[in-house]
């Protein structure tokens, strides 16, 4: 597959700080690839860099064979953008936004009806159609601003966090949106804070942190980076101070994460360390409930790869005013 | 000739979205009908003297109002946004937001045009050049609000800001007094602004011989002001955009 997207020695300066830092990738046709990193990170920068609404401080990019310095309203023709803040006008109804978008992309007349109402029927909106954005729930409001974003037919969609401040059954709708779009050939670049998103919705991932750009693979590829790691995940009845404390006395453990009632020991060799960490639970009167080995997950990697507490990647930015 | 329809295309959607908001009503729509029935109370044989200033400063009042609240608002809420990520060039964009505001500025001002001309007996005397100095003074009052808007962050500001320079116009511009009678240098002052050139062509198209500049140069001045106030307004504009996306 060819790149649609390449991207080269972008950079973006506030002042003396590096928001974007000398990144450089390629996204292939067709693929899903995403960048994921916490809040801060520079997704959301480069992403506007790419679509052409931030000037970069060096460097430049190629959407569908254009340089977007050089051609940026040819680049807009290519391109869709669901930015983080469903941004569509709160005054005119689905369908007029739709009409709307399609007036600015010049989409020839006879069409634009034609391809609202698909859109519209594809994105479970159709009995929206006569209601203001303004008045739609979140979820809805995503889903039209995703639809206004492809009224034009582009070839590449960007979605800059698209299920953040979205409920769950919302945000599971929205992602089978997200495949069903990738199968019918378009390619999307996507930034997200959830590890779990990106692991399901990617085909590739750029790992981004403080500017800078740490791995780009598959997921199943980062997730090898740390394939010496193996996990033991021990739950019992109750967890005493003692118990905690004689843990940390264990040798060949590289780390160890106690969720609820649950310990996970990180350690290089299972085999050597489970019958030690067995006797200890015995000699401890821990009743042992369960006992699985695990691969390390993504998160795992993620932790390992950028030195960031995964916790870090839960927080939602908050949402800006004028729109959910 | 695409740009041109997409920019008709913004100025569509402005004011089908935009000619009920709370500003537009009250500062665009009231205030000059407000002015005409003050007047006409006050003194009912004397507003005739006064209609071309009447006319100016409902243009100038409907047209700023609209132009100063589009581009900050949709600022504000994020919607500009999606104007500069159309493929468009940031000219059109300004043409249209200059289009929907000018449109609007002229029917406001031709329905009280027809209302006021009839019943004050008035006839028009250059319909060609008085529909021209409609036209260019919309146009120019329209970019005088857009080259606010783009300026502001917040549309109270923007408000704020256009009756910095409105309410000014409305005692140096000839509207009540003439300019040649006012005391140095507030002349100079009116010569300045946009608005004297409309109120002397207009008094030029009403009342024969009332101007004082000749009409050919009210035009030509107001088509300077349109020109002048653009590329300022786009100046402005480009700059905002690269400090602020």
């Amino acid at each position: 597959m060819d790149a649609i997207i390449r991207v080269n020695d972008l950079t973006k300066s506030y002042g003396p700080s590096l928001a974007v830092d000398h990144i450089s990738f390629e996204v292939k046709e067709g693929e899903i690839f995403g960048f994921l990193g916490p809040n801060g990170a520079g997704k959301t920068t480069t992403i506007r860099m790419m679509v052409g609404l931030t000037q970069p401080s060096s460097g430049t990019a190629w959407i569908a064979g254009r340089d977007i310095l050089k051609e940026p309203v040819e680049v807009k023709k290519t391109i869709g953008l669901v930015p983080e803040t469903s941004n569509l006008y709160g005054e005119l109804t689905a369908m007029e936004n739709l009409i709307y978008q399609a007036e600015l992309y010049g989409v020839a007349r006879k069409e634009r009806k034609d391809r609202a109402f698909r859109l519209l029927e594809e994105f479970g909106l159709r009995e929206h159609q006569e209601k203001p954005f303004q008045a739609l729930s979140r979820g809805l409001k995503r889903r039209l601003t995703i639809a206004a974003a492809l009224i034009h037919n582009p070839k590449i969609l960007f979605l800059d966090e698209p299920t953040t401040g979205l409920d769950v059954m919302s945000a599971r709708g929205l992602r089978k949106l997200i495949l069903d779009s990738k199968k019918k050939g378009l390619t999307i670049f996507l930034t997200t804070h959830y590890i779990p998103e990106a692991e399901g919705l990617c085909d590739r991932i750029a790992i981004i942190v403080k500017g800078k750009i740490r791995i780009i693979d598959t997921p199943q590829n980062i997730k090898s980076q740390i394939k010496e790691m193996e996990i033991l995940e021990i739950g019992v009845d109750l967890i005493s101070e003692s118990l905690k404390n004689k843990l940390l006395l264990l040798d060949g453990i590289e780390k160890i994460v106690i969720d609820e009632n649950r310990i996970r020991f990180h350690t290089k060799n299972i085999d050597q360390v489970t019958p030690g960490i067995i006797k200890l639970f015995e000699g401890q009167g821990a009743k042992m409930e369960t006992i699985n080995t695990l691969s390390p997950s993504l998160e795992d990697a993620f932790v390992k790869l950028t030195g960031l507490d995964s916790d870090l990647m839960k927080i939602d930015k908050p949402l800006k005013m004028g729109g959910e | 000739m695409e740009e041109i329809r997409k920019a008709y295309f913004i100025a569509k959607k402005d004011m089908g979205a935009y000619y009920l908001k709370p500003p537009l009503i009250s500062w665009g729509l009231m205030l000059p009908i407000v002015f005409v029935f003050a007047f006409y109370f006050r003194n009912p044989m004397g507003i005739k003297e006064v209609i071309p200033g009447l006319i100016g400063l409902t243009l100038l009042f409907s047209s700023t109002s609209m132009a100063a609240i589009v581009i900050t608002f949709e600022k504000r809420i994020g919607a500009l946004e999606r104007l500069l990520l159309a493929p468009l060039e940031i000219r059109t964009i300004l043409f249209g937001k200059t289009l929907g505001s000018s449109v609007f500025g002229l029917v406001i001002t031709f329905l009280i045009t027809i209302f006021l001309i009839p019943i004050m007996g008035i006839s028009i005397h250059h319909p060609f050049s008085f529909s021209l100095i409609i036209i260019l003074s919309g146009i120019a009052f329209s970019l005088l609000g857009v080259l606010i808007s783009v300026g502001v962050k917040e549309v109270f500001e923007a408000m704020t800001m256009s009756n910095f320079f409105r309410f000014p116009m409305i005692f140096l511009c000839g509207v009540f007094f003439p300019v040649p009678s006012m005391p140095f240098p507030l002349p100079i002052l009116s010569y300045l602004l946009p608005l004297t050139y409309t109120v002397d062509g207009l008094n030029h198209c009403l009342f024969e011989d009332k101007g004082i500049i000749p009409l050919h140069l009210d035009l030509l001045i107001l088509l300077g002001f349109v020109f002048l106030l653009f590329g300022l307004s786009l100046f402005i504009f480009k700059k905002r955009i690269r400090q602020e996306f």
